[in-house]
This record gives structure tokens, sequence and C-alpha cells, in this order.
């Protein structure tokens, strides 16, 4: 090894890959208007989406009701409720998303309530349709309005005091700091994001310098120089671990500053969505602690390396920039899916999944984003990935020294 | 100077097997002298011509370039060689002077050697107008001599030459043409493989001519021509590779 021949090599595929489009969109532009985009323009209309359909009365047609008029009253009086004549089959109209729900009003329903009976309310709603869903849950919510009273006018025939149906409260309280909150809900999302960045990133540096350089004829030109190949490879490795890391710093430091800049326009929209969510409580900011974010940086170091290496690899044994590409990208499903495990509830860090590369990162950057470090494990998803890291930079100098992959016609 | 001992040099195929690419080439270049190498594509001129530069490895036999030997220390012989070929390409996205300083730096240059270098070989190509230009957009003439001053950034003693007018044009090719003599008369060896046999006349001093991996004849035109009793160089090199009906064989696999 000779550092200094890695560092001009190194220096001089820098030089390059900044003159490259393609490297400088996937390295510098998409990490950095991707969050920005993310927060600001999916997660402001979603909000916006939910709270149109939450500030607009719900329509319904009811069926029956003719001998229960106290009760169409009170409903054509609720000011969240619309009631719209039935102009077709009531189970057309909710399907064909003309009115949100119907409603069905037994016959003698006044009369029961007065006589102490109990009878069935049906509510017709159209199952996995969100406006509908909404218009139910307004529908229930009269209805058990009007129970309860009820229940209280017919205890206090009795004499009764209410509290008899209800001899204690359940309530819930959250004693979890913001931060892990934060670290839970976004945390699960960040390393996800993160992962493929980190990949994306490295991926078209280092089709670039070798399949590209294959193609366009300048490989043999490098081979000729007394450079060993070794040092070929390590400046080219480095270069690729350069792109893959200045992703993620694009992608943390664009972050950071949209959540400084929108937080406010978060906590209007979180609210909206989590009142949405769960037909009406308070939202919150979820707030992530920044020794996690550094925690995250830092773990990712070598799994930059386990891709730059992998990647560098992979691309060299093609021969021209289209064929890298086409082995290269169905590797992306093969780093989503451990990425995306590491957000699903229940899988937790274990001896064995700190083994698993990927899957291990994205569980540890969750606990570290919700504040809890745990060092055995974080030494040991660093070491067995730094690990897998360096048997792939070994690969990637095996096939440098093939003479049928660098020569493969 | 080049010695080649004995090259054996064989490719594995999925379909054929192994196939001898080069086998059992000897040969001597010396400094001051043109070596042609001439033969059919396919002949193994490239795979002899890249096992001199250490880009692949025989299978068997020897190669001393420069006096070093190229099994033992490669990296010695290529800072000792300046390979040209038509497949070796610049760097799109550098200049002219990015280009030549890069592979400066690769051979160990200093920064002050590098510069008084490039200066030289821009006045001696006629370079400075494109100097600072990238190389995508140079024409084959600019790109030609950015390739030249590169191979020639670290004066080495030995040049290889693998076909370097393919595909050219032919003033550019005639510059080329050119450029291989001057090689010579500064005392340095040149090896050069072609397929055409009007260069191999005009430039060779000695005349190798490789037929399916081996070297079927060597000497100098004039040497040739006595043994072959055939004044045209193309008469020679069919009657060497055995009769028409040979090359055409040859050149079908």
């Amino acid at each position: 090894m000779n550092w200094n021949q890695i560092l001009t090599v190194y220096l001089k595929e820098l030089k390059d890959s900044l003159r490259d489009r393609r490297t400088i969109i996937s390295m510098i532009v998409v990490p950095t208007l991707l969050m920005p985009l993310l927060m600001f323009g999916s997660f402001y209309i979603m909000s916006k989406v939910v709270k149109k359909a939450r500030d607009e009365a719900t329509t319904l047609v009811v069926i029956g009701g003719a001998d229960s008029p106290g009760v169409i009253a009170a409903l054509k009086a609720e000011p969240k409720l619309r009631i719209v004549e039935a102009t077709a089959d009531y189970k057309t109209m909710v399907s064909e998303k003309r009115v949100r729900v119907a409603v069905e009003i037994p016959a003698g329903f006044e009369a029961s309530l007065k006589a102490g009976a109990s009878q069935t309310v049906m509510v017709y709603h159209y199952e996995g349709e969100m406006k509908s869903g909404m218009g139910a849950g307004e529908v229930e919510k009269f209805f058990r309005v009007l129970r309860e009273k009820t229940v209280e006018a017919r205890l206090a025939d009795r004499g009764l005091k209410p509290e008899l149906i209800k001899p204690f409260e359940v309530k819930r309280q959250n004693v979890a700091p913001p931060e892990k909150v934060g670290g839970n809900i976004i945390g699960g999302l960040i390393p996800y994001l993160i992962i493929i960045l980190c990949f994306t990133g490295a991926m078209y540096p280092a089709i670039d310098l070798t399949a590209g350089e294959k193609e366009r004829g300048t490989m043999e030109t490098l081979l000729c120089s007394p450079v060993h190949r070794v040092n070929i490879v390590l400046g080219k490795f480095l270069m690729v671990m350069t792109a893959s890391v200045a992703t993620i710093a694009f992608t943390l430091l664009s972050s950071a500053a949209t959540i400084m800049a929108g937080g406010s326009l978060m906590m209007r929209g979180g609210k909206a969505a989590a009142a949405g969510a769960a037909g009406g409580g308070g939202g919150f900011i979820p707030v992530i602690d920044p020794a996690g974010i550094l925690g995250v940086f830092a773990m990712i170091a070598p799994v930059a390396m386990l891709f730059a290496a992998l990647l560098l690899t992979i691309s060299l044994f093609a021969k021209s920039y289209k064929e890298a590409q086409s082995y290269v990208s169905p590797l992306i499903v093969v780093v989503i899916m451990p990425a995306m495990m590491g957000m699903l509830p229940g899988i937790e860090l274990s001896a064995k999944t700190a083994l698993i590369p990927i899957l291990n990162l994205s569980l540890v950057c969750k606990e570290m984003l919700s504040g809890v470090w745990h060092w055995n494990y974080i030494a040991l998803i660093f070491g067995s990935t730094a690990l897998y890291a360096a048997v792939a930079v070994a690969l990637c100098v095996r096939m440098f020294n093939r003479e049928d992959v660098i020569f493969r016609a | 100077m080049i010695v080649a001992h004995q090259l054996t040099k064989t490719f594995k195929d999925k379909k054929r097997g192994i196939i001898p690419a080069v086998s059992d080439v000897s040969f001597t270049c010396q400094p001051g002298r043109i070596y042609g190498l001439l033969g059919a594509n396919g002949a193994g001129k490239t795979t002899t011509l890249r096992m001199l530069a250490t880009l692949l490895k025989p299978a068997s036999g020897t190669i001393t370039v420069a006096d070093h030997d190229a099994a033992a220390a490669p990296e010695k012989v290529r800072a000792n060689v300046g390979f040209l070929a038509a497949s070796t390409a610049l760097y799109g996205r550098l200049t002219a002077r990015e280009m030549i300083a890069y592979f400066g730096q690769l051979n160990g240059m200093s920064a002050d050697a590098i510069r008084t270098r490039i200066k030289q070989l821009a006045d001696e190509l006629d370079m400075h107008e494109f100097l600072d230009r990238r190389c995508d957009k140079f024409s084959t003439g600019m790109k030609q001599k950015t390739s030249i001053a590169r191979t020639l950034v670290h004066d080495p003693a030995v040049m290889i030459f693998d076909e370097p007018t393919l595909g050219l044009d032919v003033m550019t090719a005639r510059s080329i043409v050119k450029f291989v003599r001057e090689c010579r008369n500064r005392g340095k060896t040149v090896i050069y493989s072609t397929h055409v046999m009007s260069e191999v006349e005009k430039l060779c001093d000695t005349i190798g001519i490789i037929h399916g991996g081996r070297l079927v004849a060597e000497g100098t035109l004039v040497e040739l021509q006595a043994r072959f009793a055939e004044r045209d160089m193309e008469e020679i090199f069919v009657k060497a590779v055995g009769g028409e009906a040979a090359l055409a064989a040859a050149l079908k696999d």
C-alpha cells in the first residue's frame, strides 16, 4: 500500500466525479431536497386533506325513523351532520360515495327508548374509505351521546345516581419524554431513509469508476501506470465511500434545517394528522436527540464501507454502465428489506439481529435516536459490519487482480 | 530493450474450453529500433503486447523490459513503458493538462517536474491551444496528441504501440507514424503492432509475423523478401501464414 498513490487516485476520482452530473444529483441534489419535500410536501398535503375531510359535514341518508321525529330533528340539528334525501338504494349511495354513511333507525325507536327496551341502530359505511370511516365515527358519537342521555334519564326515573353504572374510570398517561416518542415515531424512518441514501449515493460513482471506465476505455490507460492495483482499488473505494457519506451528511443537514425551519408547520400538521387518526386528541412535536443523530452518522460509516466495496466489486464485473446498472439496481430491494424490517414493531435488538447487516443498523439507530445506548450491541454491530466491509474490500481487490474481469470482452 | 522468451497465454472459454492465444513466442527488441508485430485480427498481437506491458500475466515464459523482470517487478516494468493503444482512452471530464499531470503523479513525478514536462510536451506536440480544455470535447487529432503526451510524460525507455492508427483519419495516422519514428530516433525501444502492411514496410526495422498465436517469421524487410522470394509485404505475409486458405480459416474463428 502506498498512501501517496492512493491519495493521487482518490483526488483525481473526486475531481472527476464532481464534474459528473449523475453523481452530483445522487450525492448532493437528491439528499438535500428529499427531506424538505417529504416533510413540507407530503406531510403538509396529507394534513390538509385530513383536515378538509374532518371539517366537512358528514352526509348521510336516514332509513326509517318516521315514527321517531325527535331523533331525526336532533340529527338535523347536529352541525357536523347533513341529512340527504335518499335518491336510490342506501347501499348504492354509500358505495358510490354520494353519502358517507347510511343510518337505519328501527321502527318504534323513540317509543322503545321511553319504554326501557333495547334496540339496534345500524350504521352502514364503506370499509377502508377514510371519509366514510370518519362519518361513521361522527354518527356513532351522536348516538353514543343519545344513549348516555337515555341511560341517565332511566336512572333518574328510578331515583338512582349515574355513578351506579360507572364504578371506576380508566385513564392513560404518557411518561416517555418527548425525544423518546420522537425516536420511536420517526426514529424508524430516519435509519431507513439513510440506509437507502447511503446505497444510492454510492451506486453511481461505483458504476462510473469501474464499468464506466471500462466502457470509456480509460481503465486500460489507468492500468498502464506503474501504480499497484491495490492502490487503485483503495483510491476508488475511498471516493465511492466519500460519495456515500456525503449523501448522508447532506440528508442529515437538510433534515436538521427542515425541522428547525418547519417546526411550527409540523406542529400544526402533526395535530391535524393525529387528531384525524384518533378522531380527536392532541398532537406533539417529535423531538430527536442530537447525540442520536451523531451516533447514527458514526454507525453508518462501516455500512458505507460495505456498500462501497460491494458496489465496486459487482459493477467492476460489468462491461458497460448499463450492464452494471442492471446488476446493481435489484440490490436496492436486498437493502430495503432488512431496513424495512427494522421499522416493524416487535423486531428488537438481540445478539442474533445484531449480526444481520443493515437490519442491525436500522434497529440500533432507532434505539439511539430515542436516547437508549446499548453499548455492547453498538460495539458488536460496529465490529461485525466493519468485518463484513473488510471482507468486501478484500474481495474487491481480488476482482481487480483478475484478468478475466478487467478485460472481460 | 525488450526480451520475450517462450511466451504462452491461454484463455478459458465456457463453450470452447481452453484456447491458446499466444504459443511459445520469443523475440528481442533493441533500443533505437522499431520492432513491428504484424498479424491478422485475432492473431495474438494485443495479447502479446498486453503481456509486455504487464496488463496480462503469461501462462508460461519470461519477459524482461528495461532490465526488469515482468513477473517479479511489474510496477518497475510499467514505470519504464509508454503504452498506447486504440483502446487506451482519455478521461473525458479532465482537461488535457490534468490528464497528463495525473499520469505524471501516478509515475511518482514531482509537481515541478510535471509542470516543466507538460510545457515541453505541449511545445513539441503543439498542444497549448487546447491544453486547458476538457478531453471529451476534443477532435480525434487532439485526443491522439494528448494520449501521446500521456505516454511520454515519464519519459519511458520503452514504447509499446498496439494498433495506434486504428480508426484514425489519414492526417492523424500520419502524425502518429511520424511520432513513432521520433521515438526511435531518440534511442527508445519501440514495438509496434498493426495489420496494415504499408505501415510495417515504411516504419519497422525488424518485422515479426504472428499467426494463430505463433511467431511464424521474423527478420528485416530485406531478409523476409529474400526468404519468401516476394517483394510485396502483403505477399510475404500471406506466404508466411501458410497461404490464403490458412488465413481465411484463422479469420473465421
